[in-house]
């Protein structure tokens, strides 16, 4: 090995340890705030919470058999922790931006050296790990609340299969992440349109067959068909990991980080070039 | 481009902002703007809000892209490689822009990472790079909205030091500041150049600050730079006794005059 190409290796591993300190500085930094913002993600916990218990409640109020209205209970429940779970993502990928713009650091932390694929992917680690706490509180939560009986299931699965479901929707919630770039006023906004859409194509509350044709078929992209659709039977009958929804989300996630990279990397540039990058607000 | 420590050479920036369903409002930011900064060197940019030193500033931060020019930093294209201008780089801004309900400490800490530095090391450094500022440690865990703007605006300072840049960009420092507090950041500033190998670009509307503080001084007008030079050599080019009677020759206007509709659209769009 000549000594130029141990300088480079060296270069290479220093750039790596950077990058790794620099996704850990986002991920921290998320801890930092979910700390200092304790008592308001309580409360919307709480009002997560509720929600749910009102969707949930529904299943009470048909005439059903009570293990039919257990069903129907644990499918509205897995549908409202999903909703939950996916609104934590986007919303807190969607606040890379966002966020920092409403506090004036933006600028601050475009221009530090760390690369923009590392700093979302950081967004999105956070997203998960603090979603996943707060979607099982809420299940927890609303189970107990409820009354409901899930004796055969696989949590272990379901929990994978939310897991392997999170890459596509950080993909997914890195291409709304850039609306506020492009649009400092509706950009965030308009990540809930994209949350919103996503969830009623996907049989949310109900099976994907009632919707419209073009609506089925629009649900066959989303990475929430697959993972409400798998979930709901690891919980219901105890499934473990099904290759039928594994595959769909792996290629779909395959697809969505690097499409959701470039989107942001193209939004990014586009703010630069008409300043769109300066605080406001 | 030149072995100069900074080398801008016809940098043009032009934004646009819709007027209306079809129209486009375009107002000039910069226009072929040109000079150089020696390693080392302080030079003052002096310009009423609104004349483009901002614009300046982002672009020189990788911030913006211009609309023709070009700008290296130590050999580096600023927009070719950004990556690496980044890194020897850093800026302070009017607005201090921190997390408010995070501490100092905190605040630093999340600006270190993305330079590298480790929490073992932050460790280190915060504390000694905060106590240099004049930063009481017993403060150090306090939420910044709970901090006067001169004390955020040193810390803003110890976030511009702590990733040891080798050209610092100052967006207006001291401007909103009490006396006191101008007065030591000011100081700070003299002792960053005393202390450090930083070459230092400032921008301000404070002639005086600019006088003291730098070595040599420009003057951004409606985008255009009208001179650099050191503050003796404006003086006798424009046959003034003072920095404000330079800018009249220069300009024709006073440089409190009032300013135009398309001033204050410049100074929104920059």
């Amino acid at each position: 090995m000549s000594s130029a190409d141990v300088t480079q290796a060296f270069t290479r591993r220093r750039v790596l340890h950077n990058e790794l300190i620099g996704l850990y500085g986002v991920v921290e930094r998320n801890l930092y705030l979910t700390k200092r913002y304790f008592l308001w993600d309580l409360a919307f916990l709480l009002w997560t919470i509720a929600n749910t218990l009102t969707i949930v409640f529904i299943s009470r109020g048909v005439d059903l058999s009570p293990a039919e209205q257990n069903e129907l209970a644990t499918k509205l429940l897995v549908g409202g922790v999903i909703w939950a779970f996916l609104g934590i993502i986007f919303e807190i990928v969607t606040e890379t931006v966002a966020w920092e713009r409403w506090e004036g650091t933006i600028e601050y932390t475009f221009m530090a050296p760390v690369s923009r694929p590392v700093h979302l992917i950081g967004m999105g680690l956070y997203a998960v790990l603090y979603g996943l706490v707060r979607a099982s509180a809420v299940f927890v939560a609303v189970a107990a609340f409820i009354g409901i009986h899930v004796p055969n299931a696989n949590y272990s699965a379901a929990l994978a299969l939310l897991a392997i479901a999170s890459v596509s929707f950080i993909g997914v919630g890195m291409m709304t992440a850039v609306l506020p770039l492009i649009s400092p006023e509706k950009g965030t906004q308009l990540g809930f349109v994209a949350q919103g859409l996503m969830l009623v194509v996907s049989g949310v509350y109900y099976p994907v067959e009632v919707l419209p044709d073009w609506m089925q078929w629009i649900s066959k992209i989303s990475p929430a068909t697959y993972a409400l659709r798998g979930i709901r039977d690891s919980i219901l009958n105890g499934a473990g990991l099904a290759w039928d929804d594994v595959w769909p989300l792996l290629v779909i996630g395959l697809f969505s980080i690097p499409i959701g990279l470039l989107v942001f990397k193209s939004g990014e540039r586009y703010a630069k070039k008409h300043g769109k990058l300066k605080r406001s607000g | 481009m030149s072995s100069a420590a900074v080398a801008v050479r016809d940098l043009e920036k032009v934004f646009s902002r819709r007027k209306g369903l079809v129209q486009r409002r375009r107002r000039t930011a910069l226009k072929g703007v040109t000079f150089e900064m020696e390693r080392g060197e302080c030079v003052a940019i002096l310009g009423q809000n609104g004349s483009g030193k901002s614009t300046l500033v982002r672009l020189l931060s990788t911030l913006l892209l211009p609309d023709g020019g070009e700008a290296t930093i130590f050999g580096n294209d600023v927009f070719k490689e950004a990556r690496k201008v980044r890194r020897l780089v850093n800026r302070v801004s009017v607005e201090a822009s921190f997390f408010k309900k995070m501490s100092a400490a905190e605040n630093l800490a999340y600006a270190a990472r993305f330079y590298g530095m480790g929490p073992r090391e932050t460790h280190v450094k915060i504390p000694i790079i905060l106590g240099r500022v004049g930063f009481p440690p017993s403060r150090r865990g306090e939420a910044m909205e709970n901090l006067s703007r001169g004390m955020q605006q040193k810390v803003a300072l110890a976030r511009a030091l702590l990733t040891s840049p080798v050209l610092l960009l100052l967006d207006e420092p001291t401007t909103g500041l009490d006396p006191r507090s101008k007065q030591e950041v000011q100081t700070f500033i003299r002792e960053i150049r005393e202390r450090h190998d930083s070459t230092i670009l400032l921008c301000t509307h404070d002639m005086k600050e600019a006088e003291d503080l730098a070595d040599r001084v420009g003057l951004l007008d409606r985008g255009e730079l009208l001179f650099l030079e050191r503050v003796d050599e404006v003086l006798d080019r424009y046959g003034a006794d003072t920095l404000e009677e330079a800018f009249f020759a220069a300009t024709g206007r006073e440089f409190e005059d009032e300013k135009t509709e398309e001033d204050e659209e410049r100074e929104v769009f920059a």
